[in-house]
């Protein structure tokens, strides 16, 4: 018993250290917990960011749509997606429907260096321009097969990818049904539009919301009282893209054609 | 304990040492976060979150700008992002004077939007950049911050509209209108006191059209004198339209 205690109770020269240590780590355990209180009272004042009280969506109006592709342009510089065709997180694509034959789809660099006349000889029988993205799909085939969980549903109702996570095997490209993915050539990791994520957080518009100039794009929530799209619900007739494969997109379009694909 | 039959135990330390590294790889290879709300690491929400905003987004240049943007708040502008035109302004927010946003001032700009492109709404406002008042820039008649129509008295379209209108389609698109009228000063704003003049004979056309003139590489050349030899070009030729008789 008193062996344990002699153990226990350091002699007097230890204590000594022992004291001198704790003058030490006192201000650091201190600043600790004073950062710990800054970082409490900052959280408060931004009004921590709660998931569970968001459902975004977007909407889309066909009709307002004038092609300027300005969406596509600025979503390029906002999330540096590659300044090369074939790259997007956003692209503007024309139909062009002829009184006879095909309809002819074309998107040359997303539509942001305009488009090509269209051939005289051509009789249109009606054209316009339909803007695309990720539909962050409820039901995402890419989520559903990718191998690492590299890219998921958020809370907030958001499809995101991981990039540090994800290990580039392109099963999420071959599966999206919408061709909203792309391999990013310098990262190698799947990309694809997170409706901005950094910047809805932050309470601001995704950009190509911010910049669109005719507010043929509405950005919102689903089941809020106080969202844009509940009007824009309230006073269209909606349709979503390839609903037959049952993946409950999410981007919302209003006076789509039914050649649209 | 004494009975486990021999074989088995190499078997049994196999094992151990396959789940054992198999723990060991897990605990290693995936991270902490993951599986805490799904298949996923939680983490990446909070790293996506913190990406950098490039955009400032309009409300951003209200303060500094206010001037710009009560003009543009009720003009044709008024839907158009600040950053639609100047590009992203994050930079500039944050260091007024050390990032200035560009201005594009030239005129393959606007027509982005506004070029005819049969695909776009009907009703939006849109122009032929090749027949519209070539050779200018748009800024010269339109302020970009609210692109009311020009004032009346600045250009000869605004009261000559269908004179304009017509010649702004034909071959003669280029030529402005002093080519082959002259403008007492004053006429933009009492035209009935300040006369313009019309062309007084051919010269005025075959300065341009007479065989051998260098001036204009694209007009027809035509011998003037066998053409034309009793009449004045204009009594077949609408000189607005000259293609039309
Ligand atoms: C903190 C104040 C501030 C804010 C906010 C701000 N600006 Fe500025 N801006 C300035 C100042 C000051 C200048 C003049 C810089 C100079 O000329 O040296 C300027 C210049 C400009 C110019 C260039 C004008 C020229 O002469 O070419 C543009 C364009 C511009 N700002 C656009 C914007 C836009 C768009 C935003 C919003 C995203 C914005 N600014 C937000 C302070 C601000
Ligand atoms: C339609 C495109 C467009 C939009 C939208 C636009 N600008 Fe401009 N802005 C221009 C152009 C073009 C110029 C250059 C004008 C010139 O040189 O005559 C310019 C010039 C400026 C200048 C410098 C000259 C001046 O008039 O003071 C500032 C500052 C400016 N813009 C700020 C803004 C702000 C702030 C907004 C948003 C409220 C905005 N601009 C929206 C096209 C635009
Ligand atoms: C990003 C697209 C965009 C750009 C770039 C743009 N505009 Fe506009 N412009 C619009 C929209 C949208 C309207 C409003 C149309 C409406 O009310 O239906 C408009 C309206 C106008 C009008 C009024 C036309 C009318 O009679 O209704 C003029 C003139 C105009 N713009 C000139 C310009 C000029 C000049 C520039 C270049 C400095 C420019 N715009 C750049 C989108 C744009
Ligand atoms: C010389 C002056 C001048 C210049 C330069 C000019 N415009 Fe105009 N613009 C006008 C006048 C005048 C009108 C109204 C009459 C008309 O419709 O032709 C007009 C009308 C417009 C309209 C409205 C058309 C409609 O159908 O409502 C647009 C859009 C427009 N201009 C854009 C531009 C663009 C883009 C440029 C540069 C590529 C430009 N303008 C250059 C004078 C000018
Ligand atoms: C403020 C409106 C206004 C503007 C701007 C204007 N005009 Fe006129 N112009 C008139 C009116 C009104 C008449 C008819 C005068 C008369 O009958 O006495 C006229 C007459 C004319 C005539 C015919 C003269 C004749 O003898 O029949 C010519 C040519 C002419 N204008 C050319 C121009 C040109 C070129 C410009 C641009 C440089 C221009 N005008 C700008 C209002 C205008
Ligand atoms: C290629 C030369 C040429 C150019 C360019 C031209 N005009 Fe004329 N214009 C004439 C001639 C020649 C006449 C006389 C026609 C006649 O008497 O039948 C005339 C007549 C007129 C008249 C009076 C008779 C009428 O037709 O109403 C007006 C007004 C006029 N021009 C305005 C304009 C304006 C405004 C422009 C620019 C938009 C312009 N002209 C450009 C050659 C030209
Ligand atoms: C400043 C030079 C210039 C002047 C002055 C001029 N023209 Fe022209 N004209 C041209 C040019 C350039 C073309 C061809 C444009 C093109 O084909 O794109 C042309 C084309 C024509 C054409 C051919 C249209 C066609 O069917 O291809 C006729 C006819 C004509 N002009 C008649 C006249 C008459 C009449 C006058 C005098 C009232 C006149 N021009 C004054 C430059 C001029
Ligand atoms: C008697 C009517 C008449 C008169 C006057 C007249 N033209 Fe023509 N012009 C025509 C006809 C008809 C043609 C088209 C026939 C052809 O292509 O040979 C024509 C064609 C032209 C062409 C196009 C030639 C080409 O190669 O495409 C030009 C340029 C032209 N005229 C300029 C003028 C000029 C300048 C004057 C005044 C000196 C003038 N014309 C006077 C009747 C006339």
């Amino acid at each position: 018993m008193k062996t344990i205690t002699d153990k226990l109770i350091r002699p007097e020269i230890e204590r000594r250290a022992f004291l001198k240590n704790c003058s030490k780590t006192l201000p650091s355990l201190l600043l600790l917990v004073a950062s710990f209180d800054v970082q409490q009272l900052m959280a408060k004042e931004n009004g921590v960011y709660d998931p569970t009280e968001h459902n975004y969506a977007m909407g889309i109006n066909i009709k307002k749509c004038i092609g300027c592709a300005r969406c596509a342009d600025a979503c390029k510089s906002e999330n540096k997606v590659p300044r090369k065709p074939h790259f997007f997180r956003t692209w503007v694509e024309r139909y062009v429907i002829p009184e006879e034959g095909e309809p002819i789809v074309d998107s040359p660099n997303g539509g942001i260096d305009g488009y090509p006349e269209i051939s005289q000889k051509l009789h249109i029988q009606r054209t316009f321009f339909v803007p695309k993205l990720c539909n962050h799909c409820v039901k995402a085939p890419c989520v559903q097969v990718c191998p690492v969980g590299a890219t998921f549903n958020t809370k907030d109702g958001v499809v995101l990818v991981d990039p540090k996570w994800c290990v580039g095997c392109r099963y999420c490209i071959q599966a999206c049904p919408y061709g909203a993915r792309y391999l990013h050539p310098e990262t190698n990791v799947a990309d694809k539009c997170t409706f901005c994520y950094h910047r809805i957080t932050d309470g601001k518009l995704p950009v190509c919301v911010e910049v669109c100039p005719t507010q043929a794009r509405i950005f919102g929530e689903k089941g809020q009282k106080s969202s844009p799209l509940r009007r824009f619900f309230r006073f269209n007739e909606i349709h979503t893209l390839k609903p037959g494969l049952n993946t409950k997109p999410k981007v919302y379009y209003a006076g789509l054609d039914g050649e649209v694909i | 304990m004494s009975k486990i039959p021999q074989q088995i135990i190499p078997i049994v330390i196999i094992l151990m040492i396959v789940v054992g590294s198999f723990i060991a790889a897990k605990n290693i290879f995936v991270p902490s976060s993951f599986g805490e709300q799904g298949h996923f690491r939680t983490e990446a929400i909070q790293e996506n979150m913190d990406l950098e905003q490039v955009y400032a987004g309009a409300d951003a240049c209200y303060d500094c700008h206010d001037d710009v943007a009560e003009i543009k708040s009720d003009s044709y502008h008024k839907g158009l992002s600040c950053e639609v035109c100047h590009g992203p302004a994050s930079q500039h927010v944050e260091a007024p004077d050390e990032f200035i946003p560009d201005a594009p001032r030239g005129r393959g700009y606007c027509p982005l939007c506004h070029g005819y492109n049969p695909s776009r709404p009907s009703g939006f406002p849109q122009i032929n950049p090749e027949r519209h008042n070539p050779g200018k820039a748009c800024m010269s008649c339109h302020d970009p911050h609210n692109p009311l129509l020009p004032h009346a008295p600045e250009e000869c379209s605004a009261c000559h509209q269908e004179i304009a209108s017509v010649k702004i389609v034909s071959h003669h698109a280029t030529l402005p209108c002093t080519q082959c009228h002259t403008i007492e000063k004053g006429h933009k704003t009492s035209p009935k006191f300040s006369k313009a003049h019309k062309p007084i004979d051919n010269s005025t056309c075959a300065y341009c059209h007479e065989k051998g003139s260098t001036i204009k590489k694209a007009a027809p050349k035509i011998n003037v004198e066998l053409h034309s030899d009793r009449y004045l070009c204009w009594d077949c030729h609408y000189p607005h339209y000259p293609e039309a008789f």
